[in-house]
């Protein structure tokens, strides 16, 4: 076996593990951690692909920003066994199924999915530079690009609309 | 990859390592210094000449120290969360290039344990995850105390990481790199960056202020109001981890000012230094050169901490969200109306 694939099975055995250990475990706090450790993982896995850039913007923006946004709002929940809502079975039936469908569709884009990194390999470009992912993103896929903002864009904006007091409520 | 090459960066990185423990190490006693010259006192002068000791004698204290725990379910995550900090503020002196290069027995080496592409938003990942030494350390305390502290310091990381984000994008527009190496490259001669990016770079210290929960943003551990904050529960060597990480935090920071904003190992005169010198004397010049840069920061982090009186919580989030962020996104915004005219 080679290095790289020794490194790739220690990498998706931790990955896999945290990922169970973040539903599994009771306390929502150790939850958090864990998916902290997944997340971090998952950098792991983009390093393999040799994908610098994206294995460093998945620290920054789900290691850095989002799980510790999380954590910061289960401390000040102080979420308690008693506290938890009472799910109905019809929840749980729902999300079987959900997860159910989910795994359908990932599974076919696995199949259907073409490895593209002997192209870009045979092109000799240096695909993981920034300056060509930002090319690629603003020539070939400016329109995703856009909308992507406009979305983040309308999220932010409804997110301060809801922390802003009504007018005649004061 | 020989044999050389990997003697050569493993005695670096080990170089690196110990240089930013001494540095911490004597910061502390910097801090000492500089405060009892800021208030008219003498500062340590028992240990040693000048009282240079003083941070030998406060480590072994607190190594000898009674190692307690307090009645925690966590005793794991109350050991893990120092030991978060003080790896987290180790790390990101791996990117930073500490000179240009050196020519020993025929080698080229560079002064840099390594040159990767992304090198600046590497920096910025390692400093958002250092956030979580002081968060689940507060946390596994299990004090409400320590509970206040780890989510202040975590809203305010997150607050001020934007602003941080956005006065190092005006930043990037004008290098068009993420590379240390040649953001430092470009900066040859009194090229420095701090001459075109003078709001960029204040936003950038206040923001690196508030990220190494320095005075006047130590609202995580402001004793006032919450004993110690996230450390009240710490003792023995624990408790210096959670301390030396904040000076390794500021060391680097201050490394970063440097190398962003004061041209990094550029001094005037480098190039007819090369020419005329030599190469190697140059860049020995140029390490510390940088050196002096960067205890100047450290100076000054230390003159503003026994200077200007802590924010309250309102003001710091006030500060950060309706002043710096605005301000950053200005500042964007005329850095590209200049690229666009004067280019």
């Amino acid at each position: 076996m080679s290095p790289v694939l020794i490194t790739f099975y220690f990498l998706a055995a931790f990955t896999l593990a945290t990922a169970f250990l973040t539903i599994y475990s009771k306390n929502p706090i150790h939850s958090a951690i864990y998916l902290v450790l997944c997340m971090v993982s998952i950098m792991g896995h983009y390093l393999l692909l040799n994908a610098q850039f994206v294995a460093i913007v998945q620290l920054i923006v789900y290691a850095g920003a989002i799980m510790v946004l999380m954590l910061f709002t289960i401390m000040l929940m102080n979420l308690n066994k008693e506290d938890e809502v009472h799910k109905p079975r019809i929840t749980r039936l729902g999300a079987i199924v959900v997860f159910i469908l989910m795994s359908i569709v990932l599974i076919t884009i696995f199949i259907n999915s073409k490895t593209i990194m002997g192209e870009y390999d045979s092109s000799g470009e240096d695909f993981q530079s920034i300056k060509v992912l930002g090319k690629v993103l603003l020539n070939e896929y400016m329109v995703p690009f856009e909308f992507a903002s406009i979305l983040l864009l309308v999220a932010m904006i409804g997110t301060v609309l809801l922390t802003k007091k009504e007018k005649d409520q004061k | 990859m020989d044999s050389a090459f990997i003697i050569e960066k493993s005695v670096f990185i080990v170089a690196i390592f110990a240089i930013t423990m001494v540095m911490a190490m004597y910061s502390t006693w910097a801090e000492r210094k500089v405060a009892a010259f800021l208030q008219d006192r003498v500062g340590p002068n028992r240990a040693g000449w000048g009282g240079l000791l003083q941070p030998l004698a406060d480590g072994m204290k607190l190594f000898a120290k009674e190692e307690f725990f307090p009645n925690t379910p966590n005793r794991f995550l109350f050991i893990v969360g120092p030991a978060i900090a003080m790896s987290t503020a180790l790390m990101t002196s791996a990117v930073m290039p500490w000179g240009d290069k050196l020519e020993i027995f025929g080698r080229t080496v560079i002064l840099q344990a390594t040159d990767i592409d992304v090198a600046l938003l590497y920096v910025f990942g390692i400093i958002s995850v250092g956030v979580y030494g002081i968060m689940i350390g507060g946390w596994a305390s299990n004090n409400k105390f320590s509970l206040m502290s780890s989510v202040r310091a975590a809203s305010q990381m997150v607050s001020y990481e934007i602003a941080m984000g956005l006065s190092i994008i005006a930043l990037l527009m004008m290098t068009g790199t993420l590379s240390l190496k040649e953001i430092a490259a470009q900066q040859a001669g009194m090229n420095w960056n701090v001459f075109y990016q003078p709001v960029g770079f204040l936003i950038f210290l206040i923001c690196a202020f508030a990220e190494t929960n320095r005075t006047p943003f130590d609202l995580a551990e402001c004793e006032s109001e919450l004993i110690g904050g996230y450390h009240t529960e710490y003792s023995s060597m624990k408790m210096g981890f959670y301390l030396f990480a904040e000076y390794a935090n500021m060391f680097i920071s201050s490394a970063i000012l440097a190398v962003l904003y004061f041209g990094a190992y550029n001094y005037p005169g480098m190039q007819w230094m090369v020419d005329n010198v030599g190469v190697n004397a140059a860049n020995i010049l140029g390490i510390v050169v940088l050196f002096i840069k960067i205890c100047f920061f450290i100076f000054f982090y230390m003159w503003v901490r026994w200077t200007i009186p802590r924010f309250r919580y309102d003001q710091l989030m006030h500060l950060g969200w309706k002043i710096l962020i605005p301000l950053a996104i200005v500042n964007i915004m005329v850095t590209g109306i200049c690229i666009l005219v004067f280019k």
